[in-house]
């Protein structure tokens, strides 16, 4: 039977906070480090990319030189030839053909690749595997605090962003759990509704003050969040798609980046990766969601304009999928994949990887690509390298007791 | 039993949908004997059912797409630009499902707005301004009709029932078991039909029985991709190259009954997809049975006997699956995951872990019977004593505010909006884990902003009907706190006024 399932997600009066929500969220550290205004020193901008729901890093990077690779990813396997050609990045490894910008910073040695990359959780569910790589623990469970907010604490504490900001500041699942923890975050996210006055809002966190400090605080943060973000780019935009919602999310935040006192290091988390049926190859539906991606780091590119020279743009996922394609020409959940690297301050233009190989034996419990790079080396080495956090610090609070993975050096510089 | 204002609060909004507006006297029975009003839906046989005229079963509702489907294929082969939604068969089905509406509607306003104070202002659906209705609407086809039909018949039930606990079981369920409108056609046109047929019959029955109507239910078995999966040694597996996908496997383990960590492996996960395989509904040909409907295609299930956590299952075709899923409902990972869940739900982020003990005792000695579940709950000490801590959820908040202002919706596209613009689009969770139930998701900065955005809307219409001071009473009478009882007194405006008071702690919490 073959079904066609290509409805857009919400009904037609679907606003795009909707499907921000459903498909994006952004949420940044609530202040600039020490050195971001430092008169000589760099000022380094960070953004972390979570794609939930499992990337298939051999259908984004394909290893078309490996003998094994056609046949396991069969009718989706991508090919350096013919129609809808993969984009040769080296002479092993190609890229899908739907990120032209992202072969384009990979040429220009802006973007960089590390293929078999895997956090240290070997299970296979999502909602487990989000919480590792978002966690920065070892195993599930630890949803306290995410890697990157803990690193933040590890970092000088200059001013505020956005002037004017609120104080305390509750966050949540718009802000991913990567961010989430006791550094002060803020969220933002366009809205097509018309405001409530200010005065009822300022009498209703008056009265939240006093009877429920927690919704003082989300709500302070939150309006006060809106008027900093709104601007013409801004209005509603009918039938926008999940795709889009990526770009729109990326334009807002880089514009929130781009500014003076803006935030220097945030969050962004795209979901809908969990390609289990009609994945698609060189088109369709993970082609779609790619072009999504591309499209949200040259939005990024552009809209941090000169800050592009010190930015890294770190996309990460929960796990990889199936080597070898399942019943239904899609994937299940596997455990290898890839990560990407971009921005003017990656030491791009390479894939990185110890390439475990695809034979029977080479996977990992007879499906899965083999991880031979612990995700963490590769997180590690961006903050020590772009953000100056000390060795000790990334061993034992940003990834506790991960003294023995080391931090992959020469990402960033 | 003594008076009590503050159990009031509880069995008003932590147990049900919050107080009607009018003269129903929820406040005041609520506290006068505060589990009774509880317990009192219990009790009413049926009570969960959802019938309406015009709502159709999930297999005529599949005919109905599939004809939609084999138009716009039609049309498209023709050349012509656009298939018209409104003909022939789908045609016929869509106005029914209108006039369903309608009638739902009618008995609905005359229960509650007889003799209501509110009854005389003009009926307005409680919602958001910019987003509906759209400038120059493109005529609704039938998977969108339906899907609208069957979210007002929904919404409809939730503002009149007089606690609207049993309609929370329902939602709660529903979130479990949920399945996502936005995967594709199939389930857009049967988000409201699985609810009725596959949740609503059992939230006061049996949790092994509501296990089985869920995961043989088309909705599901197309959301979760079983009806494409394949035994790679049965007929259809080797013909046409293709086998599993475990993807439904994992999840009724993972989501559904287990829990992550609840004993089973990667293997266990293979082997219940085996063991599924062919569960499936039938097509727009009706080759295995009527169109829409659940069928076990023989040709598809994988051959042989298969060993699921440690126990095995002859191959006897779709009670092979039957078997295993009714060990997996009984297993005490299940007892153990549902009761904290239900819990969680109902009284706190970190509930009591002796009242948790207590539920999952109770689903272990009765077999997973809810209402014995939903019982012990009502019973227990700590889910009355707990503090309101929670957040109402967007969809409790709009039917909070929509009962209070006793303004039933015969259009659902401002509550749909609403939902969307608060991010819990209807039946349209982004995972198949759900919409979050915790505070950290819905009490977060943007949620809360655009919360007060939409009390703020809803206030601008209808307050100047309304006096918000008598509504504080509705809501909460002498357990309104004198923080909020000044904040409303002194608003500027009525509207003002009101929107503080559907932003309150008493409103939003639970």
């Amino acid at each position: 039977m073959t079904m066609d399932c290509c409805e857009s997600r919400t009904s037609p009066a679907a606003t795009r906070r909707a499907l921000l929500l459903g498909g994006a969220s952004f949420a940044a550290w609530a202040y600039l480090p020490k050195f971001a205004r430092a008169a000589d020193g760099r000022d380094p901008r960070l953004i972390v990319i979570i794609l939930r729901g499992a990337l298939d890093g051999l259908a984004t990077v394909a290893p078309v030189g490996d003998p094994d690779y056609a046949g396991l990813h069969g009718s989706i396997a991508l090919a350096p030839d013919g129609p809808h050609a993969a984009i040769l990045l080296d002479s092993f490894f190609a890229l899908h053909p739907s990120m032209p910008e992202f072969s384009r910073m990979y040429k220009e040695k802006h973007a960089a690749v590390v293929h078999a990359v895997a956090t240290p959780y070997r299970d296979r569910s999502h909602f487990d595997g989000q919480d590792v790589l978002e966690s920065g623990f070892a195993g599930p469970g630890r949803v306290q605090s995410g890697w990157l907010n803990r690193a933040l604490e590890a970092l000088p504490r200059g001013e505020r962003v956005m002037s004017g900001a609120v104080s305390a500041l509750a966050v949540g699942p718009t802000a991913p759990l990567v961010l989430r923890g006791a550094a002060p975050t803020v969220g933002w996210a366009p809205v097509t509704l018309p405001n409530a006055a200010d005065d009822t809002a300022m009498r209703l966190v008056e009265l939240y003050k006093h009877r429920d400090p927690a919704l003082a605080a989300a709500l302070s943060q939150g309006l006060q969040l809106d008027k900093i973000a709104q601007g013409d780019d801004m209005k509603p935009k009918p039938n926008t798609n999940a795709i889009g919602a990526m770009r729109l999310v990326a334009r807002g935040a880089a514009k929130l980046m781009a500014a003076d006192d803006g935030p220097r290091i945030a969050a962004l988390a795209f979901d809908g990766w969990d390609t289990h049926a009609n994945e698609g190859g060189p088109v369709g539906r993970l082609a779609q969601l790619l072009s999504g991606l591309d499209g949200a780091l040259a939005d990024f590119e552009s809209g941090l304009g000169a800050h592009w020279r010190d930015t890294v743009v770190v996309v990460a996922t929960e796990f990889g999928r199936t080597a070898r394609i399942n019943g239904t020409a899609g994937t299940d959940h596997g455990t290898g994949t890839v990560a990407l690297l971009a921005g003017g301050a990656v030491k791009g233009g390479r894939v990185i990887s110890d390439w475990p190989g695809l034979k029977p034996a080479n996977l990992f419990e007879a499906r899965d690509l083999a991880p031979t790079t612990d995700l963490r080396a590769v997180l590690k080495g961006v903050l020590h390298d772009h953000l100056g956090l000390s060795e000790r610090a990334l061993a034992e609070t940003v990834f506790p007791d991960s003294a023995m993975v080391r931090p992959v050096k020469g990402l960033v510089g | 039993m003594a008076r009590d204002p503050q159990a009031a609060l509880v069995a008003l909004n932590r147990f049900g949908f919050g107080a009607r507006g009018g003269s129903s006297g929820d406040f005041v029975n609520a506290a006068s004997d505060p589990r009774g009003f509880v317990k009192a839906e219990l009790s009413r046989p049926n009570g969960a059912l959802l019938e309406a005229s015009g709502l159709l079963p999930t297999a005529a509702l599949g005919q109905a797409m599939f004809d939609y489907q084999a138009q716009v294929r039609a049309q498209r082969e023709l050349g012509a630009p656009k298939a018209k939604p409104d003909a022939g068969m789908a045609d016929t089905q869509a106005r029914m499902m209108e006039r369903a509406g309608e009638a739902v509607q009618n008995a609905a306003s005359e229960s509650v707005m007889a003799g209501n104070a509110v009854a005389m202002a003009p009926r307005v659906a409680p919602a958001v301004g910019t987003a509906s209705p759209p400038p120059n609407p493109q005529p609704l086809n039938v998977i969108q009709k339906t899907y609208r039909a069957e979210a007002l018949a929904r919404i409809q039930r939730a503002s009149i029932v007089e606690c609207g606990f049993v309609e929370r079981l329902v939602v709660f369920w529903s979130n479990h078991f949920c399945i996502s409108a936005g995967k594709g056609e199939p389930t857009r046109i049967w988000a409201g039909s699985f609810e009725r047929e596959a949740i609503r019959p059992y939230v006061l029955g049996r949790f092994g029985d509501m296990l089985k109507a869920v995961e043989q239910h088309p909705a599901m078995l197309f959301f979760l991709d079983n009806q494409q999966s394949l035994g790679p040694d049965s007929r259809a597996g080797q013909n046409r190259k293709r086998g599993l996908n475990e993807n439904l496997a994992r999840e009724i383990m993972e989501l559904h009954t287990l829990g992550v960590g609840g004993g089973y492996s990667q293997e266990d996960v293979t082997t219940l997809a085996r063991i599924i395989t062919g569960w499936s509904f039938a097509g727009r040909e009706g080759r295995l049975g009527t169109p829409g409907s659940f069928v076990f295609n023989a040709n598809a299930h994988q051959p042989g006997p298969q060993r699921l956590l440690g126990k095995s299952y002859e191959n006897t075709g779709v009670t092979q699956g039957e078997a295993a899923l009714a060990d997996i409902a009984r297993h005490p990972s299940t007892a153990k995951f549902i009761a904290a869940k239900f819990a969680r739900h109902f009284v706190a982020d970190d509930p009591p872990p002796a009242l948790v003990a207590r539920l999952e005792g109770v689903f272990r000695k009765t077999d997973g019977d809810l209402k014995a579940l939903s019982l012990a709950l009502l019973d227990a000490d700590e889910a009355w004593q707990a503090p309101l801590s929670k957040m109402r959820t967007p969809y409790e908040y709009l039917i909070a505010t929509g009962r209070l202002l006793a303004r039933i919706p015969d259009d659902p596209g401002r509550a749909l909006s609403s939902l969307n613009v608060l991010g819990q689009p209807l039946w349209t969770p982004s995972g198949p884990n759900g919409f979050a139930d915790t505070n950290a998701a819905w009490a977060a900065p943007e949620g809360m902003k655009l919360r007060l955005d939409i009390a703020a809307q809803t206030a601008s219409r209808i307050a100047d009907s309304v006096d918000p001071r008598d509504l504080l009473e509705v809501v909460a009478a002498d357990a309104a706190s004198t923080e909020t009882r000044r904040t409303i007194e002194r608003g500027e405006s009525r509207q003002q006024a009101l929107a503080l008071l559907l932003m309150s702690p008493e409103f939003q919490r639970r």
